[in-house]
């Protein structure tokens, strides 16, 4: 982890605008962000501990609270929504058992919703892990599922 | 048919690699300005072209960059707005992930133009594979000698560096990811000083957009007059317009500015079988929504603004007869009042109040007296808040409340939704 926050620090002439970069690599690497992974952070690019938790707690895409293995981000944005998204989650949150927010007791799935991913032209739409999942309905939720189980 | 021109290399196979690109002709731009131009003339060239920012507020890119001080002892910078996260728009993702170099061409020109060695380009943090087809292409780009010190044997030196956003819309606005790039919160500063003259590390920075840079090589390649030509003369270009929302062919579409909107929603398929056209959002959520009878309006920055909305980032959102108006005003106003940054009093308590009074109604238990409120909070925020964030969702809401006030009318009386 040292070796690729430096690498990533030495592209500015700042080490404060490595944080950002700094916390995406330890979210790889720990899978959230918890304190002393901040904290380590914070030592390795010689900041202010402060600074490292004001941004792992203002950016929605840092997490300091562990997620499920693999996070269901769907979409219910507007393009989302005309297209039915909320069927979608009424289905996932009837299969998973869970409501929006909440994490599996086998910690296998967290189901979040989230603004517009970008990607309207397959609304609906809904992003696992790194990974983009368009013109959804039902039944490819529901193949979507199993092969991730 | 409207020949593709930023979009040419996007369903080739293979477009996103280096061999590709060269074979279309592509760094024979770079080429060219390092060859046969001094950066200030690159900078006349893009404002004989009319070059307007296609990031939203549609400001003249040559213009922006000729604000750039000539000297200045302080290291200029180049961003790339890739941020994008205005609902209904995905174009710059389609840019980045098919065709890279195209972008890495247009920064590499700009970056000449105005003088910088260095670019970030700031990529919301959602678009893994940009972030991957952005990295492998400018690898390959330094290996080729396009990027690097002593690019083409010329003394123009010049790298490239990607910046992962982490999910917040605000960084899209300008001086917000000047902040989140100095590793803050990303909270607006305030303007003038104008990001060209104090920027990032306050040296002079210019910001632009993906779709804007990627403009910059065909314009060096077939002329400012070629570019001017096409579509109204002061908002003039090939453009994208992403096309979402309940019609029959969404996805991205390449047009000449100024193209009606009706045309548009027809080249994407119409509404979806037995439905009608109720109305269209044709510039991302913070555009003002546009009934169906105003669909003639020309899809350019003068025309949709003379109509009361305006292009914004071409995200074209069409909604049909089963939709209720509500329903959609209030998601939006969801969004913002989510997005919100916090940092001025009546973006963030004044769409926390919009917010609780619309989701009132929505669910039937408005009140009399409800779209008054909604009124004055629009006049309370709109003009009244420190970046743009506010003034979008005042007047989007202004339009949907102007426009299909009956629907919340019959709401408030019929205490329910009346298509639902
Ligand atoms: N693409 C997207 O995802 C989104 C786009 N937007 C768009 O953003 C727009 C608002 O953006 P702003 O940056 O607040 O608009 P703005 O009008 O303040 O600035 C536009 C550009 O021109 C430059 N500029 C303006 N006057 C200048 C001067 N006197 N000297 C030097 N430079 C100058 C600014 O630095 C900026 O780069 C909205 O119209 C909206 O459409 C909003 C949200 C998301
Ligand atoms: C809230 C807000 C969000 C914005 N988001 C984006 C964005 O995601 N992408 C973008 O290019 N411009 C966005 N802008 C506009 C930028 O501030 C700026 O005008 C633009 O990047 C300048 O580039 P251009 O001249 O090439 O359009 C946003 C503006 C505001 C107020
Ligand atoms: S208008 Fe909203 S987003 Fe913009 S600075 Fe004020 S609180 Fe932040
Ligand atoms: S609204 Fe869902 S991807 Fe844009």
């Amino acid at each position: 982890m040292r070796e690729k926050i430096e690498e990533a620090a030495a592209r500015y002439p700042d080490q404060r605008s490595a944080i950002m970069p700094a916390l995406r690599i330890a979210q790889t690497e720990h899978g959230h962000l918890p304190g002393p992974v901040l904290e380590e952070v914070a030592n390795i690019l010689g900041v202010e501990r402060i600074w490292v938790y004001e941004l792992a707690t203002f950016y929605t895409l840092f997490h300091t609270e562990p997620v499920g293995m693999f996070h269901l981000q769907l979409c219910d944005n507007v393009s989302c929504m005309l297209c039915r998204s909320e069927d979608l989650l009424r289905h996932l949150e009837e299969v998973l058992g869970i409501k929006k927010g909440e994490t599996t007791p086998d910690r296998l799935f967290t189901l979040s919703t989230v603004e517009c991913l970008g990607a309207c032209e397959m609304a609906p739409v809904m992003q696992v892990g790194d990974d983009y999942h368009g013109d959804l309905d039902i039944a490819r939720i529901d193949a979507l599922l199993d092969r991730l189980r | 048919m409207f020949e593709p021109i930023l979009l040419k290399n996007v369903d080739v196979p293979g477009g996103h690699l280096l061999s590709t690109y060269e074979a279309g002709g592509g760094y024979q731009a770079l080429v060219k300005v390092l060859r046969e131009y001094t950066p200030d003339e690159v900078v006349e060239l893009v404002k004989r072209s009319n070059l307007r920012g296609r990031g939203g507020a549609g400001f003249l890119t040559g213009m922006k960059w000729s604000f750039v001080p000539k000297q200045s002892s302080k290291p200029k910078y180049l961003c790339c707005n890739a941020d994008e996260g205005e609902p209904g728009t995905f174009k710059d993702r389609i840019l980045m992930e098919r065709d890279p170099h195209q972008l890495i061409e247009g920064l590499a020109v700009s970056a000449y133009a105005i003088g910088a060695k260095t670019a970030y380009v700031y990529i919301r943090g959602e678009y893994v594979t940009a972030i991957r087809r952005l990295e492998q292409a400018i690898a390959e780009a330094h290996a080729k000698g396009y990027l690097g010190s002593r690019i083409l044997g010329s003394d123009f030196n010049f790298t490239v560096h990607i910046h992962c956003g982490a999910g917040a819309y605000i960084c899209g606005e300008e001086t917000a990811m000047l902040e989140s790039l100095e590793g803050r919160r990303a909270q607006p500063r305030l303007k003038p000083p104008f990001p060209a003259v104090a920027g990032l590390y306050a040296s002079p920075t210019v910001i632009n957009n993906v779709e804007t840079l990627a403009c910059v090589p065909h314009i060096v390649v077939r002329g400012s007059d070629w570019f001017r030509d096409i579509g109204p003369e002061k908002s003039p270009g090939p453009k994208l317009y992403c096309v979402s929302g309940q019609v029959r062919k969404p996805g991205l579409y390449e047009l000449p500015m100024g193209i009606p909107l009706r045309e548009l929603v027809d080249h994407a398929g119409g509404p979806p079988p037995g439905r009608r056209i109720k109305a269209v959002i044709p510039g991302g959520v913070s555009a003002p929504v546009i009934p169906e009878h105003g669909l003639d309006v020309g899809m350019d920055f003068d025309s949709l603004a003379a109509a009361g909305s305006m292009l914004g980032s071409a995200g074209v959102i069409v909604i049909d007869n089963s939709t209720c108006m509500v329903k959609v005003a209030t998601r939006i106003i969801e969004f913002f009042h989510h997005e919100s940054c916090g940092k001025c009093t009546p973006c963030r308590e004044g769409l926390n109040w919009v917010v609780k009074i619309l989701r009132r109604i929505e669910a039937g238990d408005g009140a009399p007296g409800d779209l008054e409120q909604l009124d004055m909070l629009c006049k309370g925020i709109f003009g009244n808040t420190f970046c743009a964030l506010g003034d979008g969702a005042a007047m989007g809401l202004r339009a949907a409340l102007k426009h299909f006030r009956e629907e919340f009318v019959a709401h408030i009386e019929e205490r329910r939704c009346p298509l639902h």
